[in-house]
């Protein structure tokens, strides 16, 4: 290519012998304008998304004591450990219920809000907002707050107490445990794809109703063949992005449950943070995370995948 | 391809400045000019800062080569991760405080300077009066490597003004009466209890998570979490098993003590007793309500006493070693090893007299001093710690989560917790 590149700019500079072409000649210029644009964002993704990437893989590979200072080599010792974890399973297992869980519930009442605060009625925008603004509450201190409301004596169980029905311990049961930090999350996020469905579903034309009403479709009917086709690119953004995010839950865990009672609720990021900041095994931790990488990405690509068998329509 | 060549060419820059920045982060360059001091503390309490400073003033008074010393407060609970990130992040502290449950790991990794020599070169520091026992757990090979900065017993709070008015017996008059049993202290705690409707007794930092704070219930009964070589569990023992049914009894049948996920604060005025260290008395408020600390109750096995200890290190990768090595043997000579017993309870034999600590503990009588203290420190066993000790603790915590229903059966739980950690104790 550089000779290529040496042809042009001698052809451009002429058959004339005359004095060395000018360095900054316009191509140059225009690639140095270009760099310069993406810098920034190149600069941040290389320190901050592909360097940490390289180094986990790196660290991986070692057994990393920090107390003690010592960083060695140990080949795929840590991948064989993975293999044979007694805990990998229970741990996987909560994961994949607590992103079912998410996904479902996330999804369904999203859409569900959605549809009916698309409807033209008074008082959409007052409960719009209402849904919308756990988005932008902090995280922990959300957490921290509903920590409270499902304790024992806490607000719930105050609440079920008024109508006489006797609440579990939420955060301590094996079984409730799960379902609580779940709706947490849920509440805390629905209203983001809420806004993005409403979005969607603002952009469905009307006449398309009109049309299937004037042919006699059910309400049901209409929704099943118009809206879910003509939403679906949304559908399957939404449903990546919770999916990936539920595979990363962690603060609430680390504030609600720190992964029990038991390890019913020790999801693989919780149990990455366990063995590699509380029981010091980093090499093992980052075996892990390259393990939540090939999970995020092997889910990511077969949505993708899927989108040509499902997503209606792609502009 | 120029645009890919140039590409390169800005990584491979971008790489070689992060890797330089790396290097600096985890290096060991030596500093010139005066040192600047770190030192993580678990407490963020103002009259413990406060003290710190004064003394850290009055050291950099005489010590021009140290321009800073900076007491930087963690969290309690997350205390241990955070320093062990921050050292792996390359921006480990200078000097740590570090708890007894982590005492073997750190004691044993090499991360700490040994400090025999800087403290018994120390001018008028008075080695010999520190009590042999209170170094024992940060020994290793024979150098100390952690001075046993805090030995505080535990003991039990008692909200006198809560206990009389539920008409029953306090535990200063059970005590003259010979009775200041177990079974008298949790009868007491759930009469409490039902008569206010707050919490009767809470083993305070436990909170069905933090189970080592048990070994102040279950030592009464004899009873350890691993033998003493720490290869042999301990969990599935006939006295843990009696302590533990004890212990659930008296949460779930008698309601004595706060079931889990409820919260209660003694200090707050929620709860009638709680068990907790000396060093908490600092959060009783004047005025609040009418307060004692006795003894922990006697045990099936008679009387006994459990102490926690927290040792400050100084970080052997530290630029600044030497200096904050010499810090530490001026923090903990006798002059300020005096002023910090009001707070945390000196290894120093000479200073282990109810007199003594009486000036400092104007809160404490010199009885309570005495008895709860001194005695304490003396014949008390330390809160299990063991190598690796995180690991084995989540395992503990998982296994023990059963435990904490209304009808589990204690002794199969016990068992399946010796399951879960026996293979870490035989490592």
């Amino acid at each position: 290519m550089t000779q290529t590149d040496t042809r042009v700019g001698s052809a451009a500079a002429g058959p004339a012998p005359g004095p060395a072409r000018p360095f900054w000649t316009s191509r140059r210029r225009d690639q140095l304008t270009g760099f310069v644009f993406i810098a920034p964002q190149l600069l941040g993704s290389a320190v901050f998304v592909i360097l940490p990437l390289i180094l986990v893989l790196w660290y991986s590979l070692h057994e990393w004591n920090v107390l003690a200072g010592t960083f060695d080599f140990v080949g795929t010792d840590n991948y064989t450990a993975l293999a044979d974890d007694p805990n990998l399973g229970a741990v996987l297992r909560a994961t994949g219920l607590f992103s079912v869980g998410l996904v479902v519930l996330n999804l369904g009442l999203a859409l569900l809000l959605a549809v009916l605060l698309n409807q033209r009625l008074r008082g959409t925008i007052v409960f719009r907002t209402l849904f919308f603004s756990p988005v932008v509450v902090s995280l922990v201190a959300w957490t921290i707050v509903w920590g409270f409301l499902l304790q024992d004596n806490g607000g719930i169980n105050g609440l079920l107490d008024t109508i006489g029905v006797d609440g579990p311990n939420w955060l301590r049961g094996e079984s409730t445990a799960m379902v609580s930090v779940i709706v947490v999350q849920v509440f805390k996020n629905v209203g983001l794809n809420m806004v993005l469905f409403l979005a969607a579903l603002q952009g469905v034309p009307a006449e398309l109703y009109e049309a299937a009403e004037v042919d006699g479709a059910s309400r049901m009917r209409q929704f099943w063949r118009i809206t879910v086709p003509l939403i679906s690119p949304t559908i399957l953004l939404t449903s990546i992005i919770t999916v990936v995010g539920s595979l990363q839950v962690f603060a609430q865990i680390a504030v609600l449950t720190q992964g029990g009672p038991g390890t019913s609720t020790t999801v693989l990021v919780y149990y990455l943070y366990q063995q590699a900041f509380q029981f010091h095994h980093f090499g093992y931790g980052a075996t892990l995370s390259i393990l939540l990488f090939v999970i995020v990405l092997a889910l990511t690509v077969l949505q993708w995948q899927m989108r040509k068998r499902w997503v209606f329509h792609e502009s | 391809m120029r645009a890919g060549k140039a590409l390169r060419g800005v990584a491979v820059a971008l790489a070689g400045a992060l890797a330089l920045t790396a290097c600096g982060g985890g290096g060991e360059a030596e500093d010139s000019g005066p040192a600047k001091l770190r030192m993580t503390v678990w407490s963020a309490n103002e009259a413990h800062l406060k003290l710190f400073n004064e003394i850290a003033d009055e050291y950099r008074t005489s010590h021009p080569d140290v321009a800073e010393i900076k007491f930087d407060p963690l969290p309690f609970d997350t205390y241990t991760t955070t320093l062990t990130t921050q050292i792996a992040g390359g921006n480990a502290p200078d000097l740590a405080w570090v708890f007894e449950n982590s005492a073997p790991d750190f004691v044993a990794s090499g991360a700490l300077l040994p400090l025999d020599d800087a403290l018994k070169k120390a001018e008028g520091y008075q080695y010999e009066d520190i009590s042999p026992a209170t170094l024992k757990l940060w020994q290793n090979d024979g150098k100390l490597y952690a001075y046993p900065f805090s030995t505080s017993p535990f003991g039990v709070f008692v909200n006198t003004d809560m206990v009389k008015k539920a008409g029953q017996k306090t535990p200063a008059e059970l005590i003259a009466a010979g009775q200041w049993t177990w079974d008298n202290a949790l009868a007491t705690a759930a009469a409490t209890a039902t008569k206010s409707g707050k919490a009767g007794m809470v083993i305070r930092d436990f909170d069905y998570k933090g189970w080592d704070n048990l070994s102040t219930f279950w030592a009464g009964w004899g009873a350890q979490a691993w033998s003493q070589d720490g290869k042999a569990c301990g969990f599935n023992s006939p006295e843990m098993v009696d302590a533990m049914t004890t212990l659930h009894r008296a949460t779930f049948t008698q309601k004595a003590l706060p079931g889990p996920g409820t919260t209660a604060d003694f200090f707050a005025g929620d709860s009638a007793m709680t068990i907790t260290q000396i060093s908490r008395a600092s959060l009783l408020k004047d005025g609040g309500f009418g307060w004692d600390l006795v003894p922990l109750p006697a045990g099936p096995k008679g009387n006994y006493a459990v102490v926690g200890q927290a040792g400050v290190g100084v970080m052997k990768k530290s630029p600044h070693a030497k200096q904050a090595a010499d810090f530490l043997a001026f923090l903990t000579n006798p002059t300020n090893s005096a002023k910090l017993a009001q707070f945390f309870p000196p290894p120093r034999q000479s200073q282990l007299t109810a007199e003594t600590l009486a000036k400092t503990n104007p809160q404490l009588k010199p009885e309570q001093l005495q008895k709860v203290v001194i005695d304490g420190i003396t014949s008390g066993v330390v809160k299990p710690s063991h190598s690796g000790q995180a690991e084995l603790s989540q395992q503990v915590r998982a296994g023990l989560d059963p435990l904490w229903q209304p009808t589990a059966d204690v002794k199969a739980v016990l068992d399946g917790v010796c399951a879960k950690i026996q293979p870490l104790l035989a490592k």
